[in-house]
């Protein structure tokens, strides 16, 4: 089911027009003609209008016997731009819908087993209430979104993230969410239902992208006040055009002024603007991010600060062991042999590291030594391990405050240089473990964080954006700086506890800088919800996930930065669109007002810069290019026009090149060439 | 062309040092002319102020309305009963009711459109009270450019003291006293700089007394015949009084409203070529000096984009109407009509000074002519109009820089979007409140100009002279000046009918105080608005793509509105031959 799954989603993620979404959103464009949604819209509403007025223009001629052509030929222009931008949205909802809806299949209607006291009643998932607790086994299907409450299991997500390694799913951590539609590969849980069915984050997040609960977001509000106060400004002005021009005896052709009209509202953008919000969210859903709200995905793009978790995010998750450093007067060998001794049963990624660089330095324990060692394990209250061996060396690592305490209590003396080395070690960046050979100081191994690969040039590029990263670590100061430096974040909080996000957030607000945050745990759920951005990892806890605005469905830790990048394209993409027409305006003017005007000023043509064959072909291949723009611009605004990271000049820069010189310049090469075209007909 | 280059030179040169003063002045900082503080303490406390009270937008826009509707019925009262009233050698009789309201409004808006000659239908008392006027009106404009600039500074009251970006609650909204700036405005600002205008105008010839008319004998005696009956004229009585005090502050405050009916054409308003230059550089000083205040309270880059494209726009215009002015008119097609359009023109001035001032006096909604803008050129006509449809290159005292700012908030919505973020202007984001009013603003323009221009051509209300396509220029000029508060005409027209009166009141009143209002809105919404950081992810006003913007934006969303109307007027006046 998983591989079908995923080539549907593939399909989706990829094809900007594939065929059945093109054929709903046919369907829609004329639903969608109703005057009620159109009012919702005012500048397409006042095309709408104008196609009434061509509409009852051509009747009247066709009834008192005039020439009807040129009026019904405009009527049905307008009719076909209202229909584009119906199209647009249609379209854009229609993608959003089915990239919802792949998710959705993985889970519809799974059998569940509810927990009835003791005993367990298999139902339908539909029939799940919030707070049921349901018995999962190996092998089955999560029926609904649910937090673990008691056990542990691997569970495969890839149905959901698309990502094949499976993870661990445990009650009582941080790692306690489970998803609808994932498949439990090992273990037995009981979890605890937190959605009722259609109201999980994922039926949200199909509502916003459908029609009926999107809400217009504070920038899209603002944008449409000014569309529509334009569209106002452009009645004023061909409204009066006739009462002035009937002062010198002119009388100008009603269905041109209409057609002058549509073709100077701002139509193009006021047409794209729904789809363009639409696939906003449609581009963070493909990003596998679940956003509660339109609002969410916009003020992204505004963010300041970004604060990041060092592990996972800025490091690869696991430290590794990197050099050995033994006292004055101790062999390397015997560090290292030692240290390894004392890793001999240590499962982690750091105690495997360990024995790996002591082999790869030579220093390989004889696989029989390991037989009968008796094996300390790491505690929490111990805060160190290792083993004691049949040949009697009782090897130790662990924290050096610890293990010089230790030293000190078994009666030797801690080497004057010790502490210099573990100091010198921390502020390289690397976390110092102290090793012991029966109670002896022998030197210390160091952990190093693995800096991932890339990251820098990543932050550079954020930098450039004019973003600030803060890293969070619990690591002790020098380790954190070090780690910092070599990351470039532009600062750290280091020893972090929970609270301390929530007060770092606090004050970069005050400073009127917008945060943005990933958690997982419930301790960070204050913070998501303080932050401007909140972005919670799917496998968190309920209560991130609650708080958070997004969620990721992949739990990465880097998809902040793609979040950014998303929700500063959305804003990008609708000022572009609105630059690019307002400029085709200008072409329109030549391309009209030489033709309204042609019989009663003749001395105008000199305005005809096109040379366009008649004043009706100029009229017809304004508006043709007028409604044309529209498809032709859907590819741009339901994939957001092209975003290269860069500062604030750069980025505007290149959008008013683009989009300004180029929304001067193309209506007047493609009115000149729809021109031709229509020169043939007319 | 010397002299074009030699005003301009000046101009800048002395608006310069002026714009660092007021910006002193208005900032509360030392300047010399702080030995006035006592006479201004006791004006405070003549007209009951305190001026340690801050005011938020609301108390300041409501004390700007009420006290410009106060001054405009005692205005109103003292026109329609100048009759009766002291200080009325020449036994003026009173003003009609429509004519007196229209005058009230053209004056409390710094306009000073004027339906009716000075010098046959105003006491002394009526012309000193419009002068009153011609003070205080600019220093209203100038103090609410003033309180919307510290909206923007994050500062208080006082705007040099620099506080933290985030203010208390407490003076977050304090956009400082609007009694204190107007008095400031008037004692530092433009009485000290009409009183130097004025002494050198008189220097020149203009005249200065409380003296009636004079009677003086004719050279050259003159035979009329009128009515069957046959007279010879002897004598001429020359109307005088307080004209360069007047001519001063009517150049300095982007007035515009004549002493006498011909304004600075008149030889008594305007008597010598160096009378010319300094009336032509006192209608610049000002709307040029409000930029360099800007500079020096917001900062300077953002200044220098300013000025940049209000430069652009000014000079473009300049260059272009010296350059028309230069032709004969299109009627003189195919004569051997020499050199250039000497039609309503002084000869004492000559062709350049003339379209000089024929657009800065647009440009600035100055209003005040010295040459007859009716018989400019058709297309110079059309510059003339388009300078009044941008109306912030320079635009009024204080009002000028305020309508920039709009331009300039719009400007910075497109182009914030355009880089990815919500739109902020000096750290303070733009949204859907904010843009309602600009939006407004940008309505403001073809409602209050194409739609009464519609009914008064399509009604036919107009009276005007012309019947062709210079008719409809006669028309729209003359709404869009008492939009623009320039308040010069294009004349031609019979404007003192109730129509004219009512119709131009309107525009005035809603074109001079919804402008101010709305921007000062923004600007106590904005200062309530935390302030964002400047990092490189910010829109910087200052950059060479931020000001092509901005100038893009003037042209396209605001002057190709009015392509449609200047085809139909100017155009193809142009192209019918000058008709």
């Amino acid at each position: 089911m998983s591989l079908e799954l995923k080539q549907a989603r593939r399909e989706a993620r990829e094809g900007t027009f594939d065929s059945s979404a093109v054929a709903q959103a046919i369907g829609k464009s004329f639903t969608y003609l109703n005057p009620r949604r159109q009012l919702r819209n005012p500048v397409m509403f006042v095309v709408w209008v104008g196609t009434l007025v061509a509409l009852y223009l051509a009747l009247a001629d066709l009834v008192t016997g005039r020439p009807w052509g040129y009026d019904l030929a405009i009527a049905l222009l307008l009719l076909l731009t209202v229909l584009f931008a119906n199209f647009a949205e249609a379209l854009a909802e229609a993608r959003g819908r089915a990239q919802a809806a792949s998710l959705r299949t993985a889970r519809a209607d799974l059998r569940a087993l509810r927990l009835v006291g003791e005993s367990a009643q298999e139902i339908s998932s539909t029939q799940l209430r919030r707070g049921d607790q349901i018995l999962i086994r190996e092998g089955q299907l999560v029926p609904a979104d649910g937090e673990i409450r008691k056990g542990l299991a691997v569970v495969d997500e890839s149905a959901i993230t698309g990502e094949s390694a499976p993870v661990v799913r445990e009650a009582g951590t941080d790692r306690d969410g489970v998803t609808a539609g994932t498949r439990v590969l090992t273990g037995e849980i009981v979890v605890e239902v937190t959605s009722n069915p259609g109201e999980s984050f994922l039926d949200r997040m199909i509502a916003l992208v459908e029609g009926a609960s999107r809400q217009k977001t504070p920038n899209e509000i603002a944008l449409s006040v000014l569309l529509s106060a334009l569209t106002l400004v452009f009645v004023l002005v061909v409204a009066t055009l006739p009462f002035i021009a009937s002062f010198v005896n002119i009388s100008l052709p009603a269905s041109t002024l209409v057609a002058l009209l549509v073709c100077l509202i701002p139509t193009t953008i006021g047409g794209l603007l729904p789809a363009i919000g639409i696939a906003g969210m449609d581009r963070a859903l493909r990003a596998n991010v679940i956003a509660k709200s339109g609002k969410a995905v916009e003020v992204a793009g505004d963010v300041d600060t970004l604060l990041l978790d060092k592990t996972g995010t800025i490091t690869l998750g696991d430290r590794q062991a990197s050099e050995f450093r033994p006292v004055q007067g101790v062999a390397a060998a015997r560090l290292r042999y030692a240290a390894a001794a004392a890793s001999i049963s240590d499962a982690t990624p750091e105690g495997k590291s360990i024995v790996r660089l002591a082999r790869d330095q030579g220093t390989a324990l004889e696989p029989k030594s390991a037989e009968g060692a008796k094996v300390i394990a790491f505690t929490a209250q111990t805060r160190m391990s290792g083993a004691d061996l049949p040949g009697g060396l009782q090897a130790r690592k662990g924290a050096p405050d610890r293990m010089m305490a230790l030293v000190r209590e078994s009666g030797h003396g801690v080497p004057d240089e010790l502490p210099l080395l573990v100091d010198e070690i921390a502020r390289g960046g690397a976390t110092p473990l102290v090793v012991t050979e029966n109670g002896q100081a022998l030197g210390v191994v160091a952990l190093s964080d693995i800096v991932k690969t890339g990251i820098r040039e990543r932050f550079a590029q954020l930098r450039r954006m004019g973003l600030r990263t803060v890293m969070v670590t619990g690591d002790n100061p020098l380790t954190a700086q070090a780690i910092a430096a070599e990351a470039g974040v532009d600062d750290f909080i280091a020893e972090a506890r929970p609270e301390d996000k929530l007060r770092l957030i606090r004050e970069e607000q005050a400073r009127g800088r917008l945060v943005a945050m990933m958690g997982d745990g419930t301790n960070d759920a204050p913070a998501l919800a303080q932050a401007d951005v909140g972005l919670a990892m799917n496998s968190g806890t309920q209560a991130a996930k609650e708080a958070a605005n997004m969620i990721d469905l992949d739990s990465d830790p880097t998809k902040l930065l793609e979040v950014v990048e998303i929700g500063k394209q959305l804003l990008i993409t609708r000022g572009s669109l609105t630059t690019f027409s307002r400029a085709n305006d200008v072409a329109k003017y030549f391309a009209i007002i030489p033709a309204l005007f042609a019989g009663a000023v003749p001395g105008l043509s000199a305005l005809n810069v096109m040379q366009l064959e008649s004043p009706t072909s100029a009229v017809l291949s304004a508006v043709i290019f007028n409604a044309l723009i529209i498809p032709a611009l859907v590819p741009l605004a339901l994939r957001g026009v092209s975003y290269v990271p860069g500062s604030a000049d750069s980025l505007l820069l290149r959008n008013l090149l683009i989009y300004g010189l180029g929304g001067l310049a193309l209506p007047f090469v493609a009115i000149k060439l729809i021109d031709l075209a229509v020169g043939l007909f007319v | 062309m010397t002299d074009v280059v030699l005003i301009l030179a000046l101009a800048v040169l002395l608006a310069w040092p002026l714009g660092r003063y007021m910006a002193r002045v208005f900032s509360g900082q030392r300047v010399f002319t702080d030995f006035l503080t006592p006479a201004e303490n006791g004006l405070y406390r003549l007209m009951g102020v305190d001026p340690a009270r801050g005011m938020n937008w609301r108390g300041y826009g409501m004390a700007l309305l009420w006290s410009n509707f106060a001054m405009a019925v005692v205005l109103y009262g003292v026109l329609v009963f100048q009759g009766s009233l002291p200080l009325n050698p020449d036994r003026v009789g009173g003003m009609s009711w429509d004519t007196a309201l229209h005058t009230a409004a053209s004056f409390v808006t710094n306009t000073n459109q004027q339906h009716y000659s000075g010098q046959a239908q105003l006491s002394y008392l009526s012309q000193m009270m419009l002068t009153w006027f011609m003070f205080v009106t600019p220093a209203v404009g100038l103090a609410a450019l003033v309180a919307i600039l510290r909206a923007f500074t994050g500062r208080d009251g006082n705007l040099n003291e620099h506080t933290h970006t985030n203010l208390d609650e407490r003076t977050r909204g304090n956009l400082g006293n609007y009694y204190v700036d107007v008095t400031r405005g008037l004692t530092r600002v433009l009485i000290p700089l009409s009183l130097v205008w004025a002494l050198l105008l008189s220097a020149q010839g203009v005249p200065s007394t409380f003296e009636g008319a004079r009677t003086v004998q004719l050279i050259d005696p003159q035979t009329v015949t009128a009515g069957g009956q046959t007279a010879t004229v002897t004598e001429q009585v020359i109307p005088v009084g307080p004209v360069s005090a007047l001519v001063a502050i009517k150049q300095l405050g982007t007035n515009g409203g004549g002493y006498y009916g011909p304004n600075s054409a008149a030889p008594l308003e305007n008597p010598t070529p160096l009378s010319n230059l300094l009336q032509t550089l006192a209608i610049l000083l000002i709307p040029i000096a409000q930029v360099f205040m800007i500079g020096y309270l917001l900062g300077g880059r953002f200044g220098r984009m300013v000025f940049g494209v209000m430069a652009t726009f000014s000079l473009s215009f300049i260059a272009l109407i010296v350059a028309l002015e230069r032709q004969p008119n299109p009627a003189f097609a195919g004569l051997a009509a020499p050199g250039g359009n000497w039609e309503g023109k002084e000869i004492r001035f000559g062709i350049d000074p003339s379209a000089l001032w024929a657009t800065l006096t647009t440009q600035t909604s100055n209003g005040s002519v010295n040459a007859m803008h009716d018989s400019l050129n058709p297309l110079s006509g059309a510059v003339t109009l388009v300078d009044m449809f941008i109306n912030a290159a320079w635009g009024g005292v204080g009002v000028g820089a305020i309508n920039f700012l709009l331009y300039v908030m719009l400007a910075v919505f497109i182009a914030g979007l355009m880089v990815g973020r919500t739109p902020e202007l000096f750290g303070r984001r733009l949204e859907a409140r904010e843009i309602k009013l600009v939006s407004l603003v940008i309505l403001l323009q073809p409602l209050l100009i194409l739609l009464p221009t519609a009914l008064a051509l399509g009604l036919g209300l107009a009276n005007n002279s012309n019947p062709g396509h210079h008719g409809i220029s006669q028309v729209l000029y003359e709404y869009t000046s008492a939009f623009a508060n320039n308040g010069s005409g294009f004349e031609g027209l019979g404007d003192a009918t109730v129509w004219w009166n009512m119709s131009c009141a309107a525009v005035l009143v809603l074109a001079r105080f919804i402008p101010i209002l709305a921007p000062l809105a923004i600007a106590g919404f904005m200062a309530a608005k935390r302030v964002a950081p400047v990092t490189s992810g910010t829109l910087r006003l200052e950059s060479p793509a931020f000001a092509v913007t901005t100038f893009s934006v003037i042209v396209i969303v605001q002057l190709l509105n009015f392509v449609p109307v200047l085809v139909l007027g100017p155009v193809a006046a142009h192209l019918a031959g000058g008709r």
